[in-house]
């Protein structure tokens, strides 16, 4: 898979052709009106993002996700209310539209419920890939229709975040195995949750311990390394990636603050402000997804990772036998790398019928 | 069922609580939306993905644009100093001749940079348009070429391992189509080049050399035009509007097609300014005057305003057109025979299969023929040796035999030979007897006759004998000669009868 990987970076500043000299033109002609033109058809066109949070419960991802978007896109779940922790892991999905000076988004976030949470975690991370990859199937499958849509709908997931527990030590083998896995297939961007439990040192001293397990590992999260187009591109990730897992806070709550009303934890000993650089890293993490790399992640999901998919998904179709409508199967073989999700998972689910 | 395998997909939409929907929403946009499960949320502060069309703006930027033009008109009528004019430098080009037997498609490529945009664009030039005498196959290679990029475009979008944001895009945005300024109507040439090239790109008629037109003519002209093109069922490119940024100007300007454009890069002094204009001997027409022509009209709706629609419109329309039908040509379809639906990987392998089974069928049969020839040239080449060893065997025996009869006839000289010497022998004993007896010269003479009769035989017998042998072993040489080239044709049959190997069955 990684010979794959390394394809291409994704958004190359000058497409290639031969010979084209450049021509010194003589006054305005208004090329540049191009750009507002561009951007009218996206604003009317409107945006879509799809996200999608991984960890344990209780580590505050539906918090997280009401800060970022500051709405309540998920119910908070509190514990010892209705519902018991699921048995199982699913996987929820709500789509929401959010408006903001004249862009609109259209915004789907992805919950995990019950990820590691059970005794005998083994192979938790494959229904999340199978949605990954289902998730590319469904794009694809519109994509080589005769007749095709003039706009395709994307619901491939563009970022999953992931929260580690603030252990202050190191990335446990649950959260190496699962990143391992998911860096191929999707852009990760790992947060140490609740971080108000570490002091700054250890934050410091959790986050390089981190960034070495990670090297160690060859987990390449998101902004990855190899997609870097040019020297600005590299100092300005760099910085990033020096910060990478981001220590954050969430919190829905407001509290007065100096008479400024802000997002914050009030606990005995103080109020954490979250939009506050100091406390945590939250704006970083904000920043990151939505203000400074959102269409950037767009765009590695689309050039990198689905290109990825649909050239392993090409290659193995023709030895497979037919399969029912527009799902084609195949046997995977067993092993530790990564495999093409949906095979797998609708393999199962086939045998799951069978034995129905 | 293993529960930590089952999965669970939902789709949910939440009770509604606090939800207020903002009232800038349309209401059907609502209705779509709640049959969607989607809801609108307000949010209470300020979260910062307005710079979304920035980022996205950024990267095209980054990207470089891509924009290509066609230009079909007779040679002459002043393409390429429109299109010098209206991105205001001089691309190179030189005028070309009248005299080209087909028609030909020329496309350069530059490179332009304004502000922070960079513009990638080509220009496509049809050389010898209307040129020759019969112009039934003028618009072929024009079609052909438009064809051939979208070709390109799907072949690059089909491949397994493709890079299609890498690809530089020669799609034809847009063509111009220059009418020339006769005031009565379209050409044949004219209608039958735009009918077909209608549903294939976007087409803008322009009457080109409009300064040959007085103002009153050109209104009547135009409404000729426009009139034969729709009766025609011509679609030529209609500005959008849609949006209401640009609706207005765009359905003005829709009523100002065809444009009637000048083109000029010389600079004339009018008033204190220097103009690009043409100066004749009655005044001077000013390029961007728009009371002289349509040229800032046209610059304005295909530059500055609708660049990017043209692009989408080729994109989306045009392109998905020419895929659906080479598609549907390849025998792909959607739905199957029993409307089911068919993936096209589906299809795909059929036909894969299809095309290996013909292909070893094919081999197959080159196989037996080739195995059923090389048969029959063994059989041949068996016969001509067989053919060739009874020559060779009857060659031999005559042979013998004329040798035989050689000795034979050699061992009756050499008889002869000997009885003659005997003789000689005889002859000369009397001879001393009698020439001790009386010493007469008749015996002499008797003698000397003799010795030289016996001379004259021995000679004769010499020679007899010698040329005999001469020619046993001349025939003897050519029997041998005849035999060993029989032999080496022979030979070389077999081998190279034998450096075709037969196949192994």
């Amino acid at each position: 898979m990684d010979p794959l990987r390394q394809s291409a970076s994704p958004c190359s500043s000058r497409p290639s052709s031969p010979k084209t000299p450049p021509c010194e033109m003589l006054g305005y002609v208004g090329i540049e009106a191009v750009l507002d033109q561009l951007k009218i058809k996206a604003m009317k066109m409107g945006f879509e993002f799809n996200i999608m949070v991984v960890g344990q419960s209780g580590l505050g991802k539906s918090t997280m996700l009401n800060t970022l978007f500051k709405s309540k896109v998920w119910k908070c779940t509190l514990p010892g209310l209705a519902m018991p922790t699921p048995q199982t892991l699913q996987l929820k999905s709500v789509t929401h539209v959010i408006e903001e000076k004249g862009v609109k988004l259209k915004l789907t976030v992805t919950d995990t419920p019950g990820f590691g949470d059970q005794i005998n975690n083994d192979k938790c991370w494959n229904p999340i890939l199978g949605y990954i990859n289902e998730q590319y199937e469904r794009y694809l499958q519109e994509e080589i229709l005769i007749t095709r849509q003039r706009h395709i709908p994307d619901t491939r997931v563009h970022c999953c975040v992931y929260f580690v527990p603030p252990t202050g030590h190191c990335l446990r083998p649950l959260d190496i195995e699962f990143l391992q896995r998911l860096c191929r297939t999707v852009n990760v961007v790992p947060v140490i949750a609740r971080a108000d439990s570490l002091t700054l040192e250890e934050r410091e001293a959790f986050r390089r311990r981190i960034q070495h397990n990670l090297r160690t590992h060859c987990i390449e999260v998101y902004p990855q390394k190899c997609f870097d187009e040019d020297i600005n591109d590299r100092i300005l990730n760099s910085k990033i990636r020096d910060r990478i897992p981001f220590a954050v806070v969430g919190a829905d709550r407001q509290h007065l603050v100096n008479g400024r009303c802000v997002l914050g934890r009030k606990t005995k000993w103080g109020i954490i402000e979250v939009e506050n650089m100091a406390h945590c890293e939250f704006p970083l993490l904000r920043d990151l997804l939505i203000r400074s790399h959102l269409q950037d992640l767009k765009d590695i999901t689309h050039n990198v990772h689905y290109e990825n998919y649909r050239v392993c998904r090409l290659n193995e179709s023709h030895v497979l036998p037919h399969g029912p409508c527009w799902v084609n199967l195949a046997p995977t073989p067993p092993g530790p790398s990564v495999a093409p999700g949906p095979s797998k998972a609708c393999t199962q689910a086939r045998e799951d019928s069978d034995d129905n | 069922m293993t529960s930590e395998v089952a999965r669970h997909l939902l789709f949910q939409s939440h009770m509604p609580t606090k939800t207020t929907c903002p009232s800038s929403q349309v209401s059907d946009d609502e209705q779509k939306q709640k049959r969607e499960n989607i809801r609108s949320l307000t949010m209470s502060g300020h979260v910062g993905f307005e710079s979304l069309p920035d980022q996205l703006v950024n990267r095209s930027i980054q990207q470089g644009f891509c924009f290509n033009i066609l230009c079909v008109g007779e040679t002459g009528i002043g393409k390429s100093t429109l299109i010098d004019t209206l991105f205001n430098t001089n691309f190179e080009d030189h005028e070309s001749s009248h005299f080209y037997p087909h028609v030909r498609l020329k496309a350069q490529t530059y490179e332009l940079h304004e502000s922070n945009v960079q513009l990638k664009l080509t220009i496509v030039n049809t050389v010898g348009f209307g040129d020759q005498i019969n112009k039934e196959e003028s618009y072929q290679p024009v079609v052909d070429y438009i064809d051939a990029q979208f070709e390109a475009y799907l072949q690059e979008e089909l491949k397994i391992k493709r890079s299609l944001f890498n690809y530089h895009d020669s799609r034809i945005h847009v063509c111009l189509y220059f009418i020339s300024p006769t005031g009565h109507s379209l050409k044949t040439l004219d209608l039958l080049t735009m009918k077909t090239l209608d549903s294939k790109v976007n087409i803008i008629p322009v009457i080109a050399k409009a300064d040959a037109i007085s103002k009153a003519e050109l209104q009547k002209f135009k409404i000729k035009l426009m009139s034969e093109l729709v009766s025609n069922g011509v679609q030529i490119y209609q500005f959008p509007a849609d949006d209401e940024t640009i609706a207005k100007i765009n359905a003005s300007m829709n009523g100002h097609l065809p444009f009637a454009v000048v083109g000029s890069m010389d600079e004339v002094k009018v008033g204190n300014k220097m103009v690009k204009a043409r100066q004749y001997p009655w005044g001077v027409v000013q390029v961007e005057n728009e009371n002289h022509c349509d040229f800032v009209k046209l610059r304005e709706m295909l530059i500055c305003t609708n660049m990017e629609d043209l692009r989408e419109q080729t994109h989306t329309r045009h392109y998905e057109l020419y895929r659906r039908c080479k598609l549907e040509e390849m025998g792909f379809t959607d739905v199957g025979p029993e409307n089911k639906p068919l993936s096209l990987q589906e299809t795909y392998e059929a036909k894969r299969h299809e095309f290996y089974g013909e292909r070893q069928r094919k081999e197959e049969e080159m196989k037996q023929m080739f195995v059923q020839r090389v048969k029959e040239k063994e059989a041949i080449l068996k016969e001509a040796e067989r053919e060739l060893q009874a020559k060779f065997e009857h060659l031999k025996r005559v042979h013998q035999e004329e040798r035989m009869k050689l000795e034979e006839k050699r061992r009756l000289l050499e008889e002869e030979i000997i009885a003659f010497s005997k003789k000689k022998a005889t002859s000369e004993i009397y001879q001393n007897q009698s020439y001790m007896a009386s010493g007469s010269n008749l015996k002499k003479d008797k003698d000397r006759k003799k010795i030289s009769n016996a001379q004259v035989l021995e000679g004769g017998s010499k020679r007899a004998s010698e040329s005999m042998r001469a020619g046993s072993l001349l025939y003897g040489a050519q029997l041998e000669g005849e035999s060993r080239r029989a032999r080496e044709s022979l030979r070389a049959g077999s081998l190279s009868y034998r450096a075709h190997p037969l196949p192994q069955h």
